[in-house]
C-alpha cells in the first residue's frame, strides 16, 4: 500500500528550480531514502512532504492527504524532524516532551519514549545543556510522540559521532518494526546502505535513480575484483580461463582478478585444485559509494 | 485548549527563568511608583491640577508603563527570536495552529501584566493612599483598550524585524517616546497643545488619558477609544499582513 506519493514536484526559489519534477512513491513499512549531494533539493522535497513548503508544480499525497490542503490532518500522520530547528533554551526535556504531546489527539507515551531513547536521566535538563546527540535524539522522540504513520528524518545523524550514529540507526529500524514508515533525508552512503529498503538519488532537483541499494550497486557495475598474494607461481591463463573471470593482473606480488558472478568460490577451488594458498585475500565489490559517484558524477561528501 | 492551557503554562514557566526580563516587566512599574511616591512634593495636593497630588497622576501613567513593557519589549523580543531560531517552525509540523502559540503569548503577557498592574493600584491604594479608579468598568475597558492597542504593536515589531535581538532593540527605541508622549516625563497636563495633540495620538497617551478619565469616575473620550481602535486594528492588521512563521 503507498503511503506516500509525490508525483513531477516542481519548487522554485525566485529563478532557482530546487526541485525539478520529482517523482516517487512510498510504501507502508517502508525505509525510503532520498540520498544526493548538497544543493540537490532533497530537504526541499521533503518539506513539500511535511507542508512546510507549497509545490509550484506536481502533487504530494501523504495518506491520500494534500499536505496543503488545510484540512490540519497531516501533522496527526506525519512526524517531522527537521535539520535546522530549535526548542527555547531553557525549556527542559520533559516539559518538551510534556507540550508536544498535548499538540495530538492520540498522543504515545511520552516517557517511554523518552526511555527508548535514552533520555530518562535527562528529563529535567534544559534544551540548551544537552549534548548534539542528546538533541537528535529529542528531535526524533518530539516527532514521534504524537504516534505518526509516517516519520520524515532529515540528516538525522549529522553531527553525531560514530557511536551514537549506530545507535540512531538501531532506534530507526525499531520505529520501523513498529509499522511506521520512513522517509528520511542522508548523506551518508553507509546509513543509507545499513537502513534503506529503497533509494531516490537526487541529483540537480531531479531523480536519478530509484532502487535498492544492491539494485543501485548492480545497475553500474557487478563486476568484483579479487586481490591475493598466491604462495607459489600460478599460471595466469589457467585463471583467465575460470568462467566468468574478464581480467587476470600483476600488482606488485599480488594477483588481482577481476570476474561476474560467483568469482570467488570458482577461484578459491581452482587455487585449491593446484594446492596454491591465496594469502592476504582481498574481495573488492563496487559500492554504493561507486554506484553514487556513477550516477551523480561527484564524489560524497561524507 | 489543552494546548493553549499547556502552551501558556510552558511559555510563562520560561517566562520566569529569565530573571532579568522578570525584574524589568514586573518589577520596574511598582518600583517607580515607589521611587515617585517617596518625593515629598509629589505627595502635596496641587490647586493647579484640582486638589490632586503629582503621585495621583503617576498612578495611571505607571499602569500603562506596565503594559507597555511587555507589549514592546518582551512579546517581540520573544517571538521574533522563536521565530530567528526554528522554534515556531518546528511548532508548523505539528497540528498545534500557529494561532495558538500567538494566543499563549498573548494571554501570558495579558495576565502577568494584569499582576503588575494590581500590585501597582494596591500599592498605590495602601502605601500613597492613591483613591482606586472610581469608574471600574470604565477602567477595565480603559485597561483592555490599551492592552489591544499595545500588544498589536509588540506584534507588528516582531513581525517586522528580521531577529529577536533587533525586535528587543526597535521595541526599546518604541518605548521610550511612547512613554514620553504618555507623561512619564512631563504630565500630559503640563504639556502645550502641540504635545498633548501628539501625545493623544499616541497608543500609550490616549491610555494614559482613558485611565485618568476612568480613575476619575468618567468613560474614555471618544478620540482615545477611536485612537486605541485605530492602532489596534492597523498595526494588528499590518502584523498579520506580515507575519512570517520563519
Amino acid at each position: 500500500m503507498t503511503i506516500i506519493e509525490v508525483d513531477n514536484l516542481v519548487k522554485r526559489y525566485g529563478d532557482h528550480v530546487a526541485v525539478n519534477g520529482v517523482s516517487f512513491t512510498v510504501d507502508q513499512g517502508e525505509i525510503f531514502g532520498i540520498l544526493g549531494p548538497n544543493g540537490a533539493g532533497k530537504t526541499t522535497t521533503v518539506e513539500c512532504v511535511e507542508g512546510l513548503r507549497t509545490p509550484d508544480g506536481g502533487s504530494v499525497r501523504v495518506h491520500g492527504i494534500d499536505p496543503h490542503g488545510g484540512t490540519g490532518e497531516l501533522p496527526h500522520l506525519l512526524g517531522a524532524q527537521l535539520q535546522t530547528s530549535e526548542l527555547p533554551d531553557k525549556l527542559r526535556v520533559g516539559e518538551a516532551m510534556e507540550l508536544y504531546a498535548s499538540f495530538y489527539r492520540h498522543p504515545a507515551d511520552w516517557r517511554t519514549l523518552i526511555d527508548t531513547l535514552n533520555l530518562t536521566d535527562k528529563i529535567d535538563t534544559q534544551f540548551r545543556r544537552l549534548s548534539g546527540g542528546q538533541k537528535q535524539r529529542l528531535s526524533v522522540a518530539l516527532a514521534l510522540v504524537g504516534n505518526p504513520r509516517v516519520a520524515v528524518l532529515d540528516e538525522l545523524t549529522t553531527g553525531l559521532d560514530p557511536v551514537a550514529r549506530r545507535d540512531t540507526w538501531d532506534l530507526v529500524e525499531t520505529i520501523r518494526d513498529q509499522g511506521v514508515t520512513i522517509l528520511m533525508v542522508t548523506h551518508f552512503m553507509e546509513e543509507a546502505e545499513r537502513l534503506c529498503d529503497r533509494l531516490a538519488i537526487i541529483d540537480g532537483g531531479r531523480v536519478v535513480a530509484i532502487d535498492t541499494p544492491a539494485g543501485l550497486v548492480a545497475r553500474v557495475d557487478d563486476r568484483k575484483r579479487v586481490r591475493f598474494r598466491p604462495s607459489a607461481p600460478v599460471d595466469r591463463a589457467v585463471l583467465a580461463a575460470i568462467p566468468g573471470v574478464t581480467a587476470v593482473e600483476r600488482a606488485g606480488g599480488q594477483l588481482v582478478v577481476t570476474g561476474t558472478g560467483n568469482l570467488l568460490l570458482a577461484l578459491t577451488s581452482t587455487l585449491a585444485r593446484q594446492r596454491i594458498v591465496a594469502e592476504d585475500l582481498r574481495v573488492e565489490q563496487t559500492s554504493l559509494d561507486d554506484a553514487y559517484v556513477a550516477l551523480t558524477g561527484r564524489p560524497t561528501s561524507s | 485548549m489543552s494546548a493553549l492551557y499547556r502552551l501558556t503554562a510552558t511559555e510563562t514557566r520560561l517566562f520566569f527563568r529569565e530573571p532579568m526580563s522578570v525584574l524589568f516587566a514586573l518589577a520596574v512599574p511598582p518600583a517607580l511608583l515607589v521611587i515617585l511616591g517617596a518625593v515629598p512634593s509629589f505627595r502635596e495636593p496641587i490647586p493647579d491640577l484640582g486638589g490632586l497630588r503629582v503621585i495621583d497622576l503617576y498612578v495611571p501613567i505607571i499602569v500603562a508603563l506596565g503594559v507597555a513593557l511587555f507589549a514592546l519589549t518582551g512579546l517581540p523580543q520573544q517571538f521574533a527570536s522563536y521565530r530567528e531560531k526554528g522554534v515556531l517552525r518546528r511548532m508548523r509540523t505539528t497540528p498545534v495552529r500557529p494561532l495558538t502559540m500567538l494566543g499563549a503569548q498573548l494571554l501570558m503577557s495579558a495576565a502577568l501584566s494584569v499582576a503588575t498592574v494590581l500590585v501597582v493600584l494596591a500599592t498605590a491604594r495602601l502605601v500613597f493612599d492613591v483613591g482606586l479608579p472610581r469608574h471600574l468598568a470604565a477602567h477595565l475597558a480603559a485597561y483592555l483598550l490599551t492592552i489591544s492597542a499595545m500588544f498589536a504593536v509588540g506584534l507588528l515589531v516582531a513581525s517586522l524585524a528580521p531577529s529577536g535581538r533587533s525586535a528587543g532593540a526597535i521595541g526599546t527605541v518604541l518605548l521610550f517616546p511612547n512613554m514620553f508622549f504618555a507623561g512619564l516625563w512631563i504630565p500630559r497636563d503640563s504639556m502645550n497643545d502641540v504635545l498633548r495633540t501628539i501625545s493623544d495620538l499616541t497608543p500609550l497617551g490616549a491610555a494614559v488619558q482613558s485611565l485618568q478619565d476612568a480613575t476619575a469616575g468618567h468613560w474614555p473620550q471618544a478620540t482615545h477609544v477611536a485612537v486605541l481602535l485605530g492602532w489596534t486594528l492597523v498595526a494588528g492588521g499590518l502584523a498579520a499582513r506580515y507575519f512570517r512563521w520563519e
